[in-house]
C-alpha cells in the first residue's frame, strides 16, 4: 500500500491494535507495585549496629540526619585495668522532607546500620511528620529485603578480585625468585 | 387528529434519549480513548469500571460557580449555551428510528428542516465567542464562523445527493428508499457528509476553533460551571445527531437482516458504530491547521460533493 491515505489508515490501525492490547496502567492503590531490587523507598536503621560515629550525619549533603548521644563508662574488665567508654545513641532521626535519597549515608556507614527499604507509603499532610525517629526507622528494618543475587555475567565482587590479583602477583614473584635462584646455582 | 398522549410519550422518549445517548457516547469516548492510549480511563465513579463518571462530572459542574465576565455582553453570553444545545434536541425529534408513524412522520421535508436547524447550533459558539469579550474567544468564534461557511456547503450538497437518489426530502422516505447499492454509488456522498459533519461539530481533527494549545478553549474559554457543561453536552449531542443522520441518509436506517419490528435496534446499532468512528478519528488524527482545514473543504469536499451530485443526477435520470 502506498500513496494517498496511507498515513490515515496507519493511524487507525495503530490505535485499533493498541485498544485490543491490555493497557499498561498500574492499578496502584488496589495492587501494590512490583518494585525492582535495590529500590530506594525509605532508610531503615538497625540501631544495634550504630556506633554513633557520625559519618552519615557529616556526609549527608542535605543535612537531614539528626544524631544525639552521650558517653557511658563501663568498669574495667580486669582488675587494675582502664575504664572503657561507649557512645550511647539517644536520638537518631531522618528528615525525609530534606532527604534527597542519594544513598550516601548508607554507603558510608561502616557498620551496616543503615539500609534501603522499598517501603514508600509514608506521605504526610504535615511536613513535620516527615521527620522519623529511630523507633520508626527501626520498624522499617524488618521490611529490608535480602540483597539480590549477583548477575550471572557480572564481575566478581571487589574483595574477591583484589584477593585473586594479590595471589597471582605473589605466585609470579615466587616464580621469578625460583628462576633467579636456579640460574645462579 | 393528533393523539396528544401519544405525542407527549414520544416527546418524553426523545428527551430521555437526548439526555442518555450523549452521555453514553461520552463514556464510550472516555473508555475507548483510554484503551487506545494504553490506559484504562475512569475506574472508580459508580463502582464498576467508572460507569458513572459523567454523572459525577455533571454534579461537579452544577456545583461550580457560573461566572459572567464584567466586560461580557451578559444576555448574549448567558443565552449562548442554550442556542448551542437546543437545536440538537429539536433535530432529534425529526430523526426516524423505525418505519411507520413516528414523530418524524409529521415533517414532509424533514431533511430540509434538520439541516436548517443543525446550522443554528453553530451560532451558539459564535455568540459565545463574541459575547465573552476575550480575544481568544473571539478568535475561536471567528474560526467557528469560517468553518461553518466552508463546511456547510459540502454538507448540504452531500445530503442533497441522498435526497435526489430517493426522490424525497423526508428522512423516513429516504431511509425507506434505501437499497444496499447506495453503499457503493453514494459512498463519496457519505464520506463527504460525515467529514463535513465532523467539521461542523468541531470534533478533532477539525477542532481548530477550540485548539487548546493556541487559543485556550476558543469560544468557551470564559465559560464555567453548568454553562460550560451545556456546551460539552452540545458537542456530544451533536455526535449522536450526526451519526443518526449518517445512518438514516446513507446506511439505510432500520434496514437489516432482523425482523421488521427490530428496525429501531438497527438504527441505534448503526448510530453507535458511527459514533465510535467519530471517537476513533479523534484519537488517531492530529488537529489540522486552519489553512489546511479550509483547503480540505474547498478543494476536496466541495468538488467531490458536486461530482457525486452529477453522478446521482445521471443515475436517477437513467433509471
Amino acid at each position: 500500500m502506498s500513496g494517498f491515505g496511507r498515513g490515515l489508515v496507519n493511524g487507525l490501525v495503530v490505535t485499533w491494535r493498541t485498544m485490543m492490547k491490555r493497557s499498561v496502567t498500574a492499578h496502584y492503590p488496589d495492587q501494590l507495585p512490583e518494585l525492582p531490587p535495590r529500590s530506594r523507598g525509605v532508610i531503615a536503621l538497625m540501631e544495634e549496629n550504630c556506633t554513633v560515629c557520625m559519618l552519615c550525619a557529616r556526609e549527608c549533603p542535605a543535612w537531614c540526619i539528626y544524631i544525639d548521644s552521650h558517653k557511658e563508662t563501663s568498669p574495667p574488665a580486669t582488675p587494675g585495668g582502664r575504664e572503657r567508654s561507649h557512645n550511647m545513641l539517644d536520638r537518631f532521626a531522618i528528615d525525609f522532607s530534606l532527604c534527597m535519597y542519594c544513598s550516601i549515608c548508607i554507603e558510608v556507614c561502616p557498620f551496616d546500620a543503615l539500609h534501603w527499604s522499598p517501603e514508600f507509603e509514608y506521605a504526610d499532610f504535615d511536613i513535620r511528620g516527615l521527620t522519623h525517629e529511630k523507633d520508626r526507622l527501626q520498624e522499617w528494618m524488618w521490611t529490608v529485603p535480602p540483597p539480590p543475587a549477583v548477575d550471572p555475567a557480572a564481575a566478581p565482587p571487589k574483595e574477591i578480585a583484589t584477593a585473586e590479583k594479590a595471589a597471582a602477583r605473589l605466585e609470579a614473584a615466587d616464580r621469578v625468585d625460583e628462576e633467579r635462584s636456579g640460574g645462579s646455582r | 387528529m393528533i393523539d396528544w398522549w401519544d405525542l407527549a410519550l414520544r416527546m418524553v422518549v426523545v428527551l430521555v434519549a437526548f439526555l442518555v445517548l450523549p452521555l453514553l457516547v461520552g463514556q464510550t469516548e472516555h473508555k475507548a480513548m483510554a484503551h487506545m492510549q494504553s490506559r484504562v480511563g475512569p475506574m472508580y465513579a459508580g463502582g464498576f469500571h467508572g460507569w458513572a463518571q459523567l454523572v459525577a462530572d455533571g454534579v461537579k459542574f452544577v456545583q461550580k460557580e457560573s461566572i459572567v465576565p464584567t466586560a461580557a455582553d451578559g444576555p448574549v453570553y448567558r443565552l449562548a449555551p442554550a442556542v448551542a444545545l437546543l437545536p440538537y434536541l429539536i433535530v432529534l425529534v425529526a430523526i426516524p428510528v423505525a418505519p411507520g408513524p413516528g414523530a418524524a412522520s409529521f415533517f414532509d421535508s424533514s431533511l430540509f428542516f434538520v439541516l436548517a436547524v443543525m446550522s443554528v447550533g453553530v451560532l451558539g459558539s459564535l455568540m459565545a465567542g463574541w459575547a465573552s469579550a476575550n480575544k481568544f474567544s473571539l478568535l475561536g468564534g471567528l474560526r467557528v464562523a469560517a468553518q461553518l461557511m466552508s463546511y456547510e456547503l459540502p454538507f448540504v450538497l452531500a445530503a442533497a445527493s441522498a435526497a435526489m437518489a430517493a426522490g424525497t426530502l423526508s428522512l423516513a422516505g429516504i431511509a425507506a428508499a434505501w437499497t444496499p447499492w447506495w453503499l457503493l454509488w453514494q459512498l463519496p456522498a457519505m464520506a463527504v457528509f460525515f467529514v463535513a459533519g465532523l467539521a461542523e461539530l468541531q470534533r478533532p481533527p477539525f477542532d481548530m476553533p477550540v485548539a487548546d494549545a493556541e487559543i485556550i478553549f476558543g469560544p468557551y474559554t470564559e465559560y464555567t460551571g453548568i454553562r460550560f457543561a451545556l456546551f460539552l453536552l452540545a458537542e456530544y449531542a451533536g455526535i449522536v445527531v450526526l451519526s443518526a443522520l449518517t445512518t438514516v441518509l446513507f446506511l439505510g436506517g432500520w434496514h437489516g437482516p432482523l425482523p421488521h419490528q427490530l428496525g429501531w435496534l438497527w438504527t441505534l446499532a448503526k448510530t453507535g458504530v458511527i459514533s465510535f468512528l467519530v471517537i476513533w478519528l479523534r484519537v488517531a488524527y492530529p488537529r489540522m491547521r486552519e489553512d489546511q482545514l479550509q483547503k480540505l473543504a474547498w478543494t476536496g469536499l466541495v468538488p467531490v460533493a458536486l461530482a457525486q451530485l452529477a453522478l446521482t443526477t445521471v443515475g436517477v435520470l437513467a433509471t
